[in-house]
């Protein structure tokens, strides 16, 4: 590829008290890449997810998205360049309904200025925008459904709000934090062609997984995790072959086929 | 309440006139229409008759006056607590702020009280937010504890520095040109306050502040500053204690350290509890049945103190979703018992 890449970590550290969560990690994400981060409970995923969107001080290295150096930005300067993250632990605002969740996201400077998911702001109204994306996303338009107060979702659907929340913005990457991980067999099924339509749209994704069969199926490379160290990298069949991965995230050969 | 008996449940029905989310409404008849507005046009012209029917009680008018100072209190710490998840005390900062530079505008600048009130709203709330900007990380507990000890320094710092007329405080300072300016100012401050507000936490800036109290990482993930946010709740907040405490200058023609005691902290809150936190309305309310009490209870000194503390608890136990939220419920639903 000759193109500039979208997002550049470089050497990135960080340490909670002795616990190093991760060490020296690099990783370079393409526009229009489905990138793949997995490893193992703990391995230091979400730390990374949250050095990059900056909601934790990283304690050395260098994050750039779009060449510009954003290390320990505000996260909220970072997302509004466009670098959006969804939360492992699912954070809608219980109490507002859930079109109404996305009426936050809608009313950022960023959406004001861009218009929002497909610039659809500067024409509807927020409501209609926020129902259009949450349509988008799965929730049935003409079920309640949209209108249910968040708390009273399943988690399927709180996952999907996670990532309207995101498509709310405009964004040119999103980091998926475990989006696939407790659902069913059924709404995983839903979710893969979805995040294909986004890469379709020109959305950059960045999921961090857990669950490899449907990463493995939609990421255009995988990088592994043990210990805060990256241990991998490559396209699906080579991160699986891989000894590394095999003995680290596996812990035996055999066991690589009841995961995947 | 009777008894709950083993073969029957209460239902609870809705009337109908509500239908999906809150404030849509599907109305179609005049019926319908007065059954939305009564509650409402009693509440208005109730406080805006309230003058007129206490001509008799000039002491009572007076009382109705503090009612207001502390109804916008409570609206003030309400909305901070309840829409935007702060939990201030920093009502009598508020005043004081707000009761001095109503003072010093007046005894220094001369201006006339109909302008030392506004023009100290929205000073006295810019300097408010000032001083609480660095708090505005803290949560919870933290914060609430923070903006307790501003009114606390401030009335020591006058005091030991001796400015602003030290413990004498500032005297001297112009009334109201009458008793009804006096209470209509108020009265249709307190108004304003409501309507106002509750419009605005229901249009989008309203939801971006339940954003911030219900999660701010969700927030800050939609780039947007908390800080920022946080800091207008903050704002106009404070603006309405200023407002308070700019009139309560006024009325007693003084500004002293006693407009930075704890009452005007504590009280509000009390308020809020006893007339249903989230609603604003309830809030009014609350004060509405407080302050008189309070001031029933002025011959017993602290007493008092004991009293509230009773009245307080017993709420919490008995009606701890506050006399708003309990009326709300009454007046919108049927309530039946059936056979099981
Ligand atoms: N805020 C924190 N404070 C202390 N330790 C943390 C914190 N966040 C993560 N860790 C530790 O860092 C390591 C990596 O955690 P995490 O990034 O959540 O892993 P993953 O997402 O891959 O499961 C774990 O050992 C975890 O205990
Ligand atoms: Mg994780």
């Amino acid at each position: 590829m000759n193109q500039e890449p979208l997002l550049v970590v470089e050497g990135v550290s960080k340490a909670f008290g002795g616990v190093l969560a991760l060490s020296a990690v690099d990783l370079k994400v393409y526009p229009g890449d489905i990138l793949g981060i997995i490893g193992p409970n703990g391995s230091g995923k979400t730390t990374l997810v949250n050095s990059i969107t900056g909601f934790i001080q990283v304690d050395r290295g260098k994050i750039l998205f779009k060449g510009r150096d954003i290390t320990n930005m505000k996260p909220h300067k970072i997302a509004d360049m466009g670098l959006t993250r969804t939360f492992q632990v699912m954070r809608p605002y219980y109490s507002l309904p859930a079109f109404k969740n996305l009426i936050v996201p809608l009313f950022s400077p960023r959406a004001r200025r861009t218009g929002g998911w497909r610039g659809g702001g500067k024409m509807g109204s927020r409501d209609t925008v926020a129902v259009d994306i949450l349509e988008e996303i799965g929730f049935e338009r003409d079920s309640y459904i949209p209108y249910k107060t968040a708390s009273a979702l399943p988690t399927g659907y709180l996952k999907r709000l996670e990532l309207a929340r995101c498509l709310a913005l405009r964004p040119e990457i999103i980091i998926c934090d475990e989006v696939l991980s407790g659902l069913s067999m059924s709404e995983m099924a839903s979710m893969v062609p979805l995040m294909e339509k986004l890469q379709m749209e020109g959305i950059t994704l960045v999921m961090v997984e857990h669950r490899l069969r449907e990463l493995f199926r939609i990421a255009n490379k995988v990088v592994v995790l043990n210990f805060g160290c990256k241990i991998a990298e490559g396209s699906s069949d080579e991160v699986m072959e891989s000894k590394e991965v095999k003995e680290a995230y596996f812990g035996s050969e055999e066991e690589v086929f009841s995961y995947v | 309440m009777s008894e709950p008996a083993k073969d029957r449940r209460k239902e609870r029905l809705d009337r109908g006139i509500k239908v999906r989310t809150d404030g849509i409404y599907a109305i179609s008849h005049w019926t319908e229409i007065a059954y939305l507005l009564t509650p409402r046009l009693l509440f208005i012209v109730g406080l805006l008759l309230a003058p007129v029917i206490l001509i008799p009680f000039p002491y009572w008018q007076r009382v109705l006056s503090i009612v207001c100072i502390f109804a916008l209190l409570a609206i003030s710490f309400d909305f901070l607590a309840n829409y935007v998840g702060l939990v201030s005390l920093g009502g009598a900062l508020y005043m004081g702020v707000g009761g001095y530079s109503a003072a010093l505008l007046n005894s220094h600048f001369g201006l006339p009280p109909l302008v030392t009130v506004p023009v100290s709203t929205v000073l006295g709330g810019a300097i408010c937010t000032v001083l609480l900007l660095p708090c505005l990380p803290l949560r919870g507990v933290y914060f609430a504890i923070v903006s307790l000890m501003f009114p606390l320094l401030a009335g020591r710092i006058i005091e030991a520095l001796d400015v602003f007329g030290g413990t004498d405080g500032i005297m001297g300072v112009d009334g109201f040109s009458s008793g009804w300016v006096e209470q209509y100012v108020l009265i249709c401050s307190v108004l304003a306050a409501v309507f106002i507000l509750r419009r605005m936490v229901s249009e989008d800036v309203g939801l971006v502040f339940t954003g911030v109290k219900d999660n701010d990482q969700a927030v800050k993930a939609s780039g947007i500053n908390i800080t920022t946010y946080k800091a207008f709740g903050v704002f106009i907040s404070s603006m309405l204690g200023c407002l308070g405490g700019a009139c309560l200058a006024h009325i007693y023609m003084w500004a002293g350290i006693s407009q930075f005691a704890l009452d005007f902290s504590i009280i509000p809150i009390a308020a809020t509890v006893v007339g249903g936190g989230g609603t604003l309305i309830g809030s009014v309310i609350g004060c509405i049945i407080l302050v008189p009490i309070s001031e029933f209870l002025r011959d017993f000194g602290t007493l008092r103190i004991a009293v509230y503390a009773i009245i307080l608890t017993a709420f919490i136990v008995f009606k701890s979703e506050g006399i708003m939220m309990y009326g709300t419920r009454k007046y919108e639903q049927f309530e039946r018992w059936v056979r099981i």
